[in-house]
Formats: C-alpha cells, sequence, structure tokens
C-alpha cells in the first residue's frame, strides 16, 4: 500500500472525465479513499470537493475507510443463492466474528456482499482480493480463513 | 444430438490468450485488414444482412444501431464506439469468458465497428471485478498497438483509432447503455432519458454506438466469412448462435455457444448433463434478474428472441439457471427483488418506492409460508405501474419475472 499522497497522477489528464478513473487508482493503490486523498482529487481534476463526494459515495465500489488484509467480497447474486449462499455468508460471519460492511479489528478481514461476480458455474463464490473461491462449503471457509479468528 | 458450434469462441482453448501472434496465426486480425480495405457503407450492408442481434439482453439490429451511428452526421469532429463489457445480469459471465480467453477478438470487432461508424476512440467499460479479463485486455490493447493494428494509419489507411479500458465502480445500472455515458463521462449512474439515443447524441454529445461483448466479437467471423454463411446458422428470426451460461441444479454448469433455435431441454439434458441425481426440474430462470421463469412446458420451444416471447419468456443475456423440485419459488423470487431494490438508483419515487413495497410483499409470503391468494396480482399491479412511470428499463424490469411466475407459477405464492 502506498500513502495516498505518493499516488503519481501524471499518467491522468485535469478533466472531469477522470474523476472515476482517479478514484479508483487511489482505491487500488492505498485500499481506501481518504478526506485527503478526495481534496487531491478534487483539486487534480477541477471537480467541486462535494461533487467528488457525491459520485464516490453513489457507486458502491469505493470504501472510505482502510479494508482488511484479506477483503471477501461475498457473492449474494441469484445463481450463488440457488446454492446456498445465505448460510455460507452466516458461517463466514461467524467464524470470523464480523458482518456485512465491517473490518475485523485486526485488520486482517473485511466483508463485502456483492452482487453476480460471473462465477455462477461455480457457485457459491467469494472473491478473497483478487481471486475466486469456488464451490464454498462450511469446511472450505474454516479452511481458506483458518481456524476460528472469532475476536470482536 | 446436436453439437456445440464455436463460433465467436472458436479460439477458446486453442491460443494463448496472451500472444497476438497465436492469435494472428490463428487467422486473427484479417478480417480487419479486410474490412479497412471496403467502404464502411459496405460493412454496415453486411451486417445487416447477417441479422446480427444484439447479444447483450435486448436483442437489437446490430446492422441498423451501425447505420443509424454512421448517418447521425457526416461532418461531427467526434464519433465514439463503446464496448459494453459490465457483465451484471445474474447468472451470465459469457464475456468474461470471452475477454479471458480471446481478447484480441473483441479488438478485432471494435476495429471493425469503430471503422465502419468513423469512430476515432472507443472505451470498453469493464466490470472492476473482472480482474483477469482487465489484464488481458490491457495486454491484448498494448501488443495491437505495437503491430499497428491500433493508433494512426491502422493497416496502411487513412483509418485511426484506439481503445482505452475503464472500470466499472460497482453499480449494475450502469451496464444501461445511457447510465454508461454518465458513468464514462465521470458522473453519478444515474440515467438518461431516451430520446435522445445515443446514436445521435450520446458520449459528451457525440453519436456513439454501444454493443456488448459477445455482440462485438462476433463482427469479426461475419466479416471474413460473410453474411450468408452466417444466417445458415440460427433460425430465421434469431440467427447464428449464441454462449448459453448455465448454472444451478445441473450436472455440468458452464457455458455452452450453440446455435439458436435449440430447445432448453437439448441445453439441459444433452449439454449440462441433465438434472444432478435426485433432483426433479421445477423451474427454469432465463436472462437473468430481469427474465423469465418456465416450467418443463416450455423445454422442448426452440430459443430464439421470437419464439421464447411468444411463451412469454426472453433470451436476454443467455443466462439459464436451473431450479430443481427442492428450490422455493417465493424464495428465488424475493432473491430478485432485492437484487432490485439495492440496484436502484432512486432517482424517481415509482421505482424506489416500488422496489420496497415488492420486497415487502414478497417477503410477507416467504414468512408466512403463503401469502393472501392475491399477493401475486397485487405484487404485478405494483410492477406494472411502476414499468409505466420509472424513467429507466430497471424499474421496468420487475414486471418481467412477475409475469412468467404469473403464468407459470401461480399456485406456488
Ligand atoms: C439495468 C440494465 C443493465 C444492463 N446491463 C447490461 C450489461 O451488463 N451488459 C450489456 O451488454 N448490456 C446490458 N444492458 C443492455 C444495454 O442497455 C444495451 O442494450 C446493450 O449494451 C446493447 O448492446 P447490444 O446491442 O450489442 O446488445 C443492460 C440494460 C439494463 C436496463
Ligand atoms: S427507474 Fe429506478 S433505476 Fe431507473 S432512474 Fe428510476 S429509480 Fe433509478
Ligand atoms: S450469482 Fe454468484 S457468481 Fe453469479
Amino acid at each position: 500500500m502506498i500513502e495516498a499522497k505518493e499516488i503519481d497522477f501524471s499518467l491522468y489528464e485535469r478533466n472531469p472525465g477522470e474523476l472515476i478513473p482517479l478514484l479508483q487508482l487511489v482505491q487500488r493503490e492505498s485500499g481506501f479513499l481518504s478526506d485527503e486523498s478526495m481534496k487531491r482529487i478534487a483539486r487534480f481534476t477541477g471537480v467541486p470537493l462535494s461533487k467528488v463526494y457525491g459520485v464516490a459515495t453513489f457507486y458502491s465500489q469505493f470504501r472510505f475507510k482502510p479494508k482488511g488484509e484479506k477483503h471477501i467480497m461475498m457473492c449474494r447474486g441469484t445463481a450463488c443463492h440457488v446454492k446456498g449462499a445465505p448460510r455460507i455468508q452466516q458461517e463466514i460471519e461467524n467464524h470470523l466474528g464480523i458482518k456485512e460492511g465491517e473490518t475485523s479489528d485486526d485488520m486482517k478481514f473485511s466483508l463485502e456482499n456483492v452482487a453476480c461476480i460471473g462465477a455462477c458455474s461455480l457457485a457459491p463464490v467469494v472473491m478473497v482480493n483478487e481471486d475466486v473461491e469456488a464451490k464454498l462449503s462450511p469446511e472450505r471457509i474454516k479452511k481458506l480463513f483458518g481456524k476460528s479468528e472469532k475476536k470482536k | 444430438m446436436a453439437e456445440e458450434r464455436r463460433i465467436t469462441l472458436i479460439n477458446y482453448g486453442k491460443i494463448d490468450p496472451e500472444s497476438i501472434s497465436d492469435y494472428i496465426s490463428a487467422g486473427g486480425y484479417k478480417a480487419a485488414e479486410k474490412a479497412l480495405s471496403c467502404k464502411p457503407f459496405d460493412i454496415i450492408e453486411e451486417m445487416s444482412k447477417s441479422s446480427l442481434r444484439g447479444r447483450g439482453g435486448a436483442g437489437f439490429s446490430t446492422g441498423l444501431k451501425k447505420k443509424f451511428t454512421s448517418e447521425a452526421c457526416t461532418l461531427c469532429e467526434q464519433k465514439y464506439l463503446v464496448c459494453n463489457a459490465d457483465e451484471g445480469e445474474p447468472g451470465t459471465f459469457k464475456d468474461r469468458i470471452i475477454m479471458e480467453n480471446d481478447p484480441h477478438r473483441l479488438i478485432e470487432g471494435m476495429i471493425i465497428a469503430a471503422y465502419a461508424i468513423g469512430a476515432s476512440k472507443a472505451y470498453i467499460y469493464i466490470r472492476g471485478e473482472y480482474y483477469k479479463s482487465i489484464k488481458r485486455l490491457g495486454k491484448a490493447i498494448h501488443d495491437a498497438r505495437q503491430e499497428g493494428f491500433l493508433g494512426s494509419n491502422i493497416f496502411g489507411s487513412s483509418f485511426s483509432t484506439d481503445i482505452e479500458i475503464r472500470l466499472g465502480a460497482g453499480s449494475y445500472l450502469c451496464g444501461e447503455e445511457l447510465t454508461m455515458l454518465e458513468s464514462l463521462e465521470g458522473k453519478r449512474g444515474y440515467p438518461r432519458i431516451k430520446p435522445p439515443f445515443p446514436a445521435g447524441k450520446g458520449l459528451h454529445g457525440f453519436p456513439t454506438l454501444i454493443n456488448n461483448v459477445e455482440t462485438l466479437a462476433t463482427v469479426p467471423v461475419v466479416i471474413e466469412k460473410g453474411a450468408d454463411w452466417y444466417t445458415g446458422m440460427g433460425t430465421e428470426d434469431s440467427p447464428g448462435t449464441k454462449i448459453f451460461t448455465i448454472s444451478g441444479d445441473i450436472k455440468k454448469p458452464g457455458f455452452y455457444e450453440l446455435e439458436l433455435g435449440l430447445t432448453l431441454r437439448e441445453l439441459i439434458y444433452d449439454f449440462a448433463g441433465g438434472m444432478k441425481e435426485g433432483v426433479d426440474l421445477k423451474a427454469v430462470l432465463i436472462g437473468g434478474a430481469a427474465g423469465t421463469f418456465v416450467d418443463e412446458t416450455v423445454l422442448d420451444t426452440p430459443m430464439g428472441f421470437d419464439t421464447l416471447k411468444e411463451k412469454g419468456a426472453v433470451l436476454g443475456s443467455g443466462a439459464v439457471m436451473v431450479l430443481g423440485h427442492n428450490k422455493s419459488i417465493p424464495g428465488m423470487t424475493q432473491s430478485i427483488l432485492e437484487f432490485f431494490e439495492h440496484e436502484s438508483c432512486g432517482k424517481c419515487v415509482p421505482c424506489r418506492v416500488g422496489m420496497t413495497q415488492l420486497v415487502r410483499l414478497i417477503s410477507s409470503v416467504n414468512e408466512n409460508g403463503t401469502g393472501h391468494k392475491n399477493i401475486l396480482d397485487e405484487m404485478l399491479t405494483e410492477a406494472e405501474f411502476m414499468a409505466k412511470t420509472s424513467l429507466c428499463p430497471l424499474g421496468q424490469s420487475p414486471v418481467l419475472p412477475l409475469k412468467s411466475l404469473k403464468r407459470y407459477f401461480a399456485g406456488h405464492f
């Protein structure tokens, strides 16, 4: 992870059309969007800060708090639903002691619900950082996330 | 038994997707070279003759759309091509399969389409979670530039165009073409009101052609082998092949490229290995959340855009979800309606309030076992009102699955 203020914007044009790509760049490099980085993007693109927030809060991808080392995206799409996603989510929440939208105190895990991620033939699935974990069962969850990490 | 017919996926598993020389050895970029030696008008004619219908869900004629965009103005300073790679319809993953396994085919299709309409700039708007596709497309675009297939004076012609990748930010609604344009302009993903249509006034106010990945990736083979060859496959109203993605309670979930006109029965039993052991078929959801439920009486209907319509169903994106006898229809319905509620942007009241109301009604069914006997009608009335008064197609979506439930599964509520 790099500090937001050190991220190189030089490949981007200084215009409002670059707003979303810049938000994505900062989130990719530093994990989340801090107040400081939002201000920097506003200055760079010439978009008013309130509008930068308006756009960023509209899209579910953007986060304003740091995420865990392992960021878990739980698919709640229809195909995963058919294959028991609600039960898997329960299992993950119990196992890690966090709920959807939360990050564990030790910053190891964060959990977020997402819509279909196009891996439906492997349902139910989660995405851990950039990897798809397929055909989940309670046993697989224990293997994936280690023995009970429950600490709240 | 019918066989798979890989036209769009012809290179699947046969080439290294990260190697442009593999793609070229397999005959790649020949169609683009051929296209650029023809007049743009001839390309549009050939596409129209092929009757290729958009693979993004709505099934609009690809040739016509190109024609409108091309004719929008002859002297405007800018036109755009946008590839819709925001694949978000639940159950659909055909575009991912294309982009991960044969990214150059999409790029080649985009070069041809851009040339046909005269677009000097093209975007691929792709799901942010499709990490592998993004990486492969990025490399493919870079390599195509090195070879002189993108950039200035492509194939020594006077035509120049380039492609830029833009990542989606987690909004299903941005898959809708006009909303996508808003997002590309750096704004919130609120829909625009039609008309004007993008063919006349699209990105930054300029004529814009928006096509799905599968549509664009099918363009090279149509140009290479001709419209007559293409219309020899599939059915009259829906020629060619379609990539189906099938999931749920079957033995072999996955993707299958098949000639249109095959039946659901063939797809489920010949290709997807049939139902899982000990599970009987109860319902099939075709076309994703914005799709339709059917029962076994539709298993022998040839699948095409119009034949399915007669059965109150849609082909949509080609997603097929198979539900076994142990799955609850109201439970599935709730999952779909909650999805819509979550993705509603809230800009207009009928959709915002209507979605919440629909979820409340379906939850009451699921909590109490069965609802009062008119509950499906009540939901339909609500959804029909939404369809009439909502600003964009998302608000018009719930009526489709609900109507099909009324037709085939009324007894389950
Ligand atoms: C809510 C909504 C979501 C959509 N999502 C997608 C999508 O993910 N991919 C896609 O190609 N088309 C999607 N569409 C359809 C597009 O609006 C548009 O019809 C399509 O991109 C046109 O391409 P085609 O003519 O090649 O099919 C969506 C439509 C709606 C209303
Ligand atoms: S119909 Fe729904 S999604 Fe479309 S603009 Fe209105 S509130 Fe937004
Ligand atoms: S529904 Fe979960 S990956 Fe498609």
